[in-house]
């Protein structure tokens, strides 16, 4: 009898501290986001549960959006086109502070120690540096390649030593820009050529390679040594063959390397360029279905997917890193923008834009698992990208 | 009650009309194509808003002091030395027209 009584208190105390403590707590890392493009809203999601759970929106032009996590993967900054820095809070899935922080911006990163926030912008050209917590202005970096001549800043990313690795789309240099003093950044310039279009930083953060539109090849610059200079990879891969029309620019991040090698997207040509990642001589390439938007590794860098520039931006290939070759072909949806795989890569989501959905692939049956609707879906940006350097 | 003034300036207004576009309007649900095409595949690089991006802004305010027919050539044709590709695989010449006469306009939603 009195022991009954004793558990019944019990259980009154047990409910009554789970009433005061309100919300459960919950980590972050299984935690993501989903741009919708055109109304300016993200769709905040669960990869564990493989579910929405709740919707922000006023966050401006998200075509091309992109997102960076802080340290502690609980806040998301989102750069919008429209030149919009806005920083989510995952957890409470509110809004903390948005600003509007250049006329036309392209992306951005953050800095080794998660105290910067870093934008990069077409218009006015140049970075701009922020403090993680406030949103303040902490410096900048116009990018004026010669006297009165500004460049349209183009694959920014975080390099050990709280520094931040771009290219000058219109300027043809690789910067590497040191924060050490977020106020007084000093900036090292060195020639990569013609109309670099994205960059990334290898995930040891050694190598960051600058892809080139107006020439065959890739500029790669050693940040190790950069006394060095940046120097040509796969020069001339077109072998002086016309290329074919771009109607979308690759992207490129630091998923580009996987089993020794890095896999990176031709530009005009239907083929993913494979580079040996010690020597950086051409191993070979993959004949695919278009040309190569993003070219990335699964986390285990067994897989390389593709997706691909209009007119063939339905379809997905997946290369196995092991036999250099496609191994499947599927079709998610209509205009297939992005993808991203869970911290481990056990399934992939992509979005299909035209479909106003994202997929939720297996990575090892290639079997479809489940869908979430979004509203022209673009980027899935998953916090385990919190940890990684480049990002 | 004499109108006689009327249907000569009727018959202006309306040839001035037709003679804008110089060839057929698209479709209807071509025009939705081409607004979604510009929208979002050409928002690639000009932006989804039009303000520009890798490539220039394609607002009305930008475009008036550029001649039609060169607008035009350079949807069809392209653009050498720029990333801008030749559209003429997804777009005849009088749907260029169509474009650019809306891009000069402002662009529908």
């Amino acid at each position: 009898m009195r022991r009954g009584l004793q558990t019944l208190l019990l259980g009154l105390v047990a409910l009554l501290l789970a009433a005061c403590a309100g919300a459960p707590l919950r980590g972050t890392g299984d935690l993501g986001l989903v741009i919708e493009r055109a109304s300016g809203h993200v769709t905040l999601v669960n990869t564990s549960s493989r579910e929405a759970y709740a919707r922000i929106g006023g966050l401006g032009d998200l075509s091309h959006a992109s997102v960076v996590y802080s340290r502690d993967a609980r806040y998301a900054f989102i750069f919008g086109r429209d030149g919009g820095l806005s920083k989510i809070d995952l957890l409470e899935a509110r809004i903390v502070k948005r600003i509007i922080q250049s006329g036309n911006a392209i992306g951005g990163s953050i800095s080794q120690d998660g105290r910067i926030v870093v934008a990069q912008n077409y218009t006015p050209g140049g970075i701009k540096a922020f403090d993680a917590d406030t949103l303040e202005l902490l410096s900048e970096v116009p990018a004026e390649y010669a006297p009165g001549r500004f460049s349209k800043v183009v694959g920014l990313a975080d390099v050990p030593g709280n520094k931040f690795a771009y290219a000058l789309f219109d300027g043809g240099e690789i910067w590497v820009s040191d924060f050490s003093d977020p106020r007084k950044p000093v900036t090292q310039r060195y020639p990569a050529g013609q109309q670099p279009y994205d960059g990334l930083v290898t995930p040891n953060g050694r190598h960051y390679l600058a892809g080139l539109f107006g020439e065959d090849g890739i500029a790669l610059l050693d940040l190790w040594q950069p006394e060095l200079g940046a120097r040509k990879i796969l020069e001339k891969y077109g072998r002086g063959e016309e290329k074919l029309p771009v109607f979308k620019m690759p992207h490129l991040r630091g998923w580009s390397v996987a089993a020794g090698r890095a896999w990176l997207p031709a530009i005009g040509r239907h083929e993913v360029l494979v580079a040996d990642a010690a020597t950086w001589q051409e191993t070979g390439r993959v004949a695919v279905k278009g040309q190569p938007v993003f070219v990335m590794a699964s986390p285990d860098g067994r897989q390389i997917w593709v997706n691909f520039a209009f007119p063939d931006n339905g379809w997905v290939q997946v290369i196995d890193t092991l036999s250099g070759k496609v191994v499947q072909t599927l079709q998610p949806g209509k205009a297939v923008l992005h993808m991203e795989f869970t911290p481990r890569g056990e399934v992939v989501w992509i979005s299909a834009r035209d479909d106003n959905r994202v997929l939720i692939y297996d990575t090892k049956s290639f079997r479809q698992l489940g869908s979430l609707a979004a509203e022209a879906p673009s980027g899935i940006f998953f916090s385990s990208r919190a940890a990684r350097i480049g990002f | 009650m004499s109108n006689s003034g009327f249907p000569s300036v009727l018959t202006s207004l309306l040839l001035g009309c037709f003679a804008l576009p110089a060839a057929a309007e698209p479709s209807a649900a071509r025009q939705q194509e081409l607004i979604h095409l510009v929208r979002q595949d050409c928002g690639s690089c000009h932006g989804m808003t039009l303000q520009g991006g890798l490539g220039p802004a394609l607002l009305p305010a930008t475009l008036a002091d550029k001649p039609v027919e060169g607008l035009v050539a350079t949807i069809i044709g392209g653009r050498p030395g720029t990333p801008m590709p030749p559209w003429h695989r997804f777009l005849a010449e009088d749907e260029a027209q169509w474009i650019v006469a809306k891009l000069m306009a402002g662009f529908p939603q």
